[in-house]
């Protein structure tokens, strides 16, 4: 990379437009089989920022990393070692939706749920800044938040993410309220389809919700090594997850930007 | 002063805590009806103490139900106000630790639940749970939506019970404000002749101070 370093930021001088030369990463034609077929996700790091994941839970296997974020006494960020595991069940859902589509990718619990709801906003925010910090390449967020005054600086965290290749993948509301962060363009937004393929997903030519993935009655891990049956779009967002492993297991490097256009290309609507 | 004496005023013509009690009521009843469940409840959130607190109860032999509360931290309800994401949930007995947790709040372990945030503006003003629908085979989208619309409509209602609460609490330890509600709360209270009579009154005496 200490090449890319000589290239100025803001400005292409004439010289130096030779030298950022790209290769385009897509084939002529894009569909499933170039897509995703025979990846495992492996090599991709994905981070649950939710409730915690259950350690050893059947459904999701070894994971790679847990760790609680809190908010010390000034408000600062405190990330320590999870213990505690998943207070909900929500998180160890999500984990096992991602790992049942994309087996072999880390799985990297961020817990930003259970302390109560009493700043729950601000320490979503921490969470998500300290997982970008971590440069994962997928953070599944199947959680919002309303407030206003957190919107702009998750706007700009949302956009440091998409400039340094981590892609947010949140889920959206299904209902008539403004909640962040999945409305932003530098975010892939996910709402629920009724059919019972995980692999089948719709793009959505109408957004803010960008894309329709199986939301519904899917049988999902919860707490104790056990499953439930759950409906929300809170349960398709890490099923696009998943599908966004396989193409970056597949073919790493792409931009969030370049992951979003293959993922609308074959997704079941369009080409796939 | 004007202003804080017209707000008294308008806090003491309020629908009283009863009225919106049965206004929540009503929301659950018919949530309970329309989705053919066994239970429906709404849960406020008091951020002073950082719980949920049952403030409507569908079934009547549950209304005891009625305001005992909970840590905000716990079981699905707890989850649905913090990620303000609605949830369906069937066969959560399987959760062991969500049965217990639920048992020991309410009495009451559910099979099957439906969560939904009550949010008006950026506030999470509690949470909207339809318990044990009929085994069906398939969950439709539009029942989800459906329990939005309930939703919102529960919003709108704690919303203003939250306004009427507040405007009460600010009465208190106020003396003129509080005699200004009190004669307000009164006029709005006479009827017929009698309250011909007290509004002539205060015209009169409108008159005088102007």
């Amino acid at each position: 990379m200490s090449e890319e370093r000589d290239i100025p930021a803001w400005s292409l001088p004439r010289e130096a437009a030779a030298r950022i030369s790209l290769a385009n990463p897509l084939p002529e034609k894009v569909d499933r089989a170039w897509a995703i077929e025979g990846s495992t996700g492996a090599g991709v790091r994905v981070c649950i920022l939710d409730s915690g994941v259950e350690r050893g839970h059947p459904l999701v296997g070894e994971i790679q990393g847990a760790v609680a974020v809190t908010l010390g006494p000034e408000g600062e960020t405190i990330a320590e070692e999870d213990v505690e595991g998943d207070l909900c069940g929500h998180g160890t859902a999500c984990a096992g939706v991602v790992r049942s589509i994309a087996p072999e990718a880390e799985i990297h619990s961020v817990r930003v749920l259970g302390a109560g709801f009493k700043g729950s906003g601000r320490t979503l925010l921490a969470g998500l800044r300290w997982a970008i910090e971590q440069e994962y390449d997928i953070v599944n967020m199947s959680l919002s938040t309303t407030k206003r005054e957190l919107g702009d600086m998750l706007h700009e965290l949302a956009d440091s993410a998409y400039f340094q290749r981590t892609m947010l993948i949140a889920s959206a509301h299904n209902m008539p309220v403004e909640s962040y962060p999945w409305r932003f363009s530098s975010v892939v937004s996910v709402g629920s389809h009724e059919e019972d393929d995980p692999l089948v997903f719709y793009a959505n030519p109408h957004p803010p919700v960008e894309f329709f993935a199986r939301g519904v009655d899917v049988d999902v891990a919860w707490l104790a090594g056990g499953s439930i049956r759950a409906t929300g779009n809170s349960f398709a967002t890490p099923a696009l997850s998943g599908i966004a492993a396989l193409v970056l297991g597949k073919h790493p490097g792409l931009t969030p930007f370049q992951v979003k256009t293959v993922l609308y290309l074959i997704s079941t609507n369009v080409g796939g | 002063m004007a202003d804080r004496l017209e707000a008294a005023v308008a806090a003491a013509v309020l629908p009283a805590e009863e009225d919106f009690a049965e206004l929540l009521r009503s929301i659950v009843v018919v949530a309970r009806a329309i989705f053919g469940a066994q239970a429906s409840s709404v849960l406020l959130f008091d951020d002073e103490s950082d719980e949920l607190v049952f403030a409507a109860v569908a079934n009547e032999r549950e209304q005891h139900l009625v305001g005992q509360r909970f840590p905000s931290s716990q079981g699905i309800a707890g989850w649905v106000l913090s990620a303000r994401t609605p949830l369906v949930l069937e066969d959560v007995r399987s959760d062991p630790r969500f049965s217990k947790d639920v048992a020991e709040t309410t009495g009451y372990v559910p099979k099957g639940l439906m969560a939904v945030p009550l949010l008006h503006d950026e506030e999470p003003l509690g949470v909207l749970q339809v318990l044990d629908r009929p085994e069906r085979s398939t969950f439709s989208l539009a029942e989800m939506e459906l329990l939005g619309l309930f939703a919102t409509q529960a919003a709108a209602a704690l919303a203003l019970l939250k306004k009427a609460r507040r405007a009460r609490a600010a009465l208190e330890g106020d003396p003129e404000a509080l005699a200004a509600a009190t004669v307000a709360g009164a006029l709005e209270r006479l009827e017929g002749g009698r309250r011909e009579a007290g509004q002539a009154l205060l015209d009169a005496l409108a008159r005088v101070l102007r």
